[in-house]
């Protein structure tokens, strides 16, 4: 493979991390509070807000349930206005943070809602605000569970990060379409699919780690 | 941590005041009257149980002094001040004068013994240094000060709720309310937690207030109780006077589960509500206060010159008074019970006649 070639694939490489990053970055900021607010405002919750619960849950299930290459073009007006162009690798993050924040909402919300009421209760016995719950409780407790659903989020990022290739977003996946399929390089494609294969399972392993770190929960006495 | 005795006699910690609480019908649930015009006075300093079978409104009954749960009928006071009509900010600074341990101890899984005790102080916005000297004596007092930095996976039963108990304990409450505390431990441990409880309501002079489906539990520790059926309070009153003379069927079939309250079952059996000819009669009696210390079966036997029979008994201590009940069987016949009436009298023993056997 000549070193042409190489240098491409580094900074293909260096392109899929950088949208996955700032994507996985804003996506689940904004996601995190979504979730949060899914979990906790449904009747006789800590925020009760039904009407809202059901609005935000319906649109984040129409989000969830459109296919990502669709979602990628669908929202080009709303690209262009936030980064003035609608190709390109700057352009890519604009879907991909978008199409992340209800998929790490709803992963958010199974974590929240997976957490004891008893303990909700005892912090509501003890004087603590909603708020209190949240932050000292809830994202406290859910904090290995959370871990993982970033984990899990960043792995479909990497995927998603492929497909953005498709409106000349950079990056391994693009580079696979151009150089592996259409110019019939199959090394390309190997390597390509090696550095994916990798880089998931780097994010896998550090997250499976870190999750296992914050889990007191199944302690040896 | 010293807090001054508050022991003022009647004076009341909590009142029920003709509560209500009903639930509305969701979903396939029909509506359900959980707590029916309930009126129950906590006196301070008191260590109340409420006791009943699961279902009978005792949750919701505890929740109701917290404002977990609100009444829809009717009042709760805590230190005279209407619960259901204080706003949030208010309900929340009462709920951090109230402490609460829970049957499934409720600890966060995240923090250790040292940051479990340490989040109602953190709730309630106090300094990180004025924490550490708050919590340290309270995992003393609960014996666990070399658990501090163990998480509730690492411990035990029994060391959950004992930092239950220094959580409810760390913002210095004046009532504690403690919500099936024991039922999920062993008969052993639920000895000690009630040793403990009994022991921070003498020297801090905490009022108490639990709610249990264990007769031992109210025994062990109460100074008062309350029996509750279908959401009604059916008996109250000092746990002794209770536990001697229950009036209500709930009480007695409560009671019945006691070791040596119960009759052996081929007696029970047995029992008919007539005398027989040459048959015996089965009769309960009560020692309460002094008598549990007299010889008083040789002395009925010496009074009445016939042969007495002990069928079960039991000497024990409720509300920290000297108790004991023994079922004992002597002759039917006219002139026996006669005597045996007039040797009670005398004694001021207190008699239950259960029934006659052959």
């Amino acid at each position: 493979m000549s070193p042409d070639l190489l240098l491409l694939i580094g900074k293909a490489t260096l392109d899929t991390l950088r949208m996955v990053a700032i994507a996985g970055l804003i996506g689940s900021l904004i996601g995190l509070p979504i979730g949060v607010f899914l979990a906790t405002s449904a009747k006789g919750e800590l925020f009760p807000a039904p009407t809202a619960n059901r609005v935000v849950g319906l649109v984040v299930n129409a989000a969830r349930s459109t296919p990502f290459i669709i979602l990628v073009v669908a929202i080009i007006p709303f690209t262009r206005l936030v980064t003035g162009t609608s190709i390109g690798t700057k352009a890519a993050i604009v879907p991909l943070t978008v199409a992340t924040i209800p998929f790490f909402a709803r992963l958010v919300e199974a974590a929240i809602r997976d957490i004891d009421k008893g303990l909700i209760e005892a912090a509501r016995a003890m004087g603590a605000t909603p708020m209190q719950i949240v932050f000292k409780v809830l994202l406290a407790e859910a904090r290995p569970a959370l871990t993982l659903a970033l984990t899990m989020t960043i792995v479909s990022l990497i995927g998603y990060s492929a497909m953005v290739g498709a409106v000349g977003g950079g990056g391994l996946g693009d580079l696979g379409i151009r150089y592996g399929y259409q110019r019939f390089m199959p090394d390309v494609m190997l390597v390509v699919v090696v550095v994916l294969i990798v880089l998931v399972q780097l994010v896998q392993s550090a997250g499976d780690r870190l999750a296992r770190r914050f889990d007191k929960r199944n302690r040896k006495t | 941590m010293t807090v001054p005795h508050s022991k003022q006699g009647g004076e009341a910690s909590v009142v029920f005041d003709a509560v209500s609480k009903r639930f509305a019908a969701a979903g396939k649930s029909a509506a359900f009257t959980a707590l029916n015009n309930v009126s129950l006075t906590v006196a301070r300093g008191s260590i109340t149980g409420i006791i009943g079978r699961s279902g009978a409104g005792k949750s919701t009954l505890i929740r109701l002094v917290n404002g977990l749960e609100k009444p829809s009928s009717g009042k709760v006071l805590v230190d005279d001040v209407d619960v259901a009509a204080l706003d949030e900010t208010a309900l929340r600074s009462l709920r951090r004068s109230i402490g609460m341990i829970f049957q499934h101890f409720n600890l966060l899984s995240s923090r250790t013994a040292f940051g479990n005790v340490a989040l109602p102080l953190e709730i309630a916005g106090m300094e990180r240094r004025a924490i550490e000297t708050r919590v340290r004596p309270l995992l003393d007092l609960v014996g666990l000060a070399d658990k501090r930095s163990r998480y509730p996976a690492e411990l035990s039963g029994g060391q959950k709720q004992r930092i239950g108990i220094a959580r409810a304990l760390a913002t210095e409450p004046k009532l504690l309310l403690s919500d099936e505390a024991t039922s999920a431990l062993d008969p052993e441990t639920t000895q000690s937690i009630l040793e403990l409880l009994k022991r921070i309501n003498a020297e801090l002079g905490l009022t108490v207030l639990l709610i249990t489906h264990e007769m031992e539990v109210v025994k062990a520790v109460t100074t008062d109780v309350a029996v509750i059926d279908r959401g009604e309070i059916v008996e109250r009153g000092h746990t002794f006077d209770v536990f001697t003379h229950p009036r209500h069927e709930t009480t007695r079939a409560l009671l019945s589960g006691l070791p040596g309250s119960r009759l052996p079952d081929a007696v029970a059996r047995a029992l008919k509500p007539t005398p027989l000819a040459d048959g015996r009669t089965v009769v309960r009696l009560t020692f309460v206060g002094p008598a549990a210390e007299r010889p008083l079966v040789s002395q009925l036997i010496k009074s009445l010159g016939a042969e007495v029979n002990i069928i079960a008994g039991t000497i024990d201590e409720i509300g920290g008074k000297p108790y004991g009940s023994l079922v004992v069987a002597y002759g039917a016949d006219a002139e026996t019970l006669e005597k045996a009436q007039s040797f009670f009298l005398e004694n001021g023993l207190v008699t239950e006649v259960l029934g006659y056997v052959a």
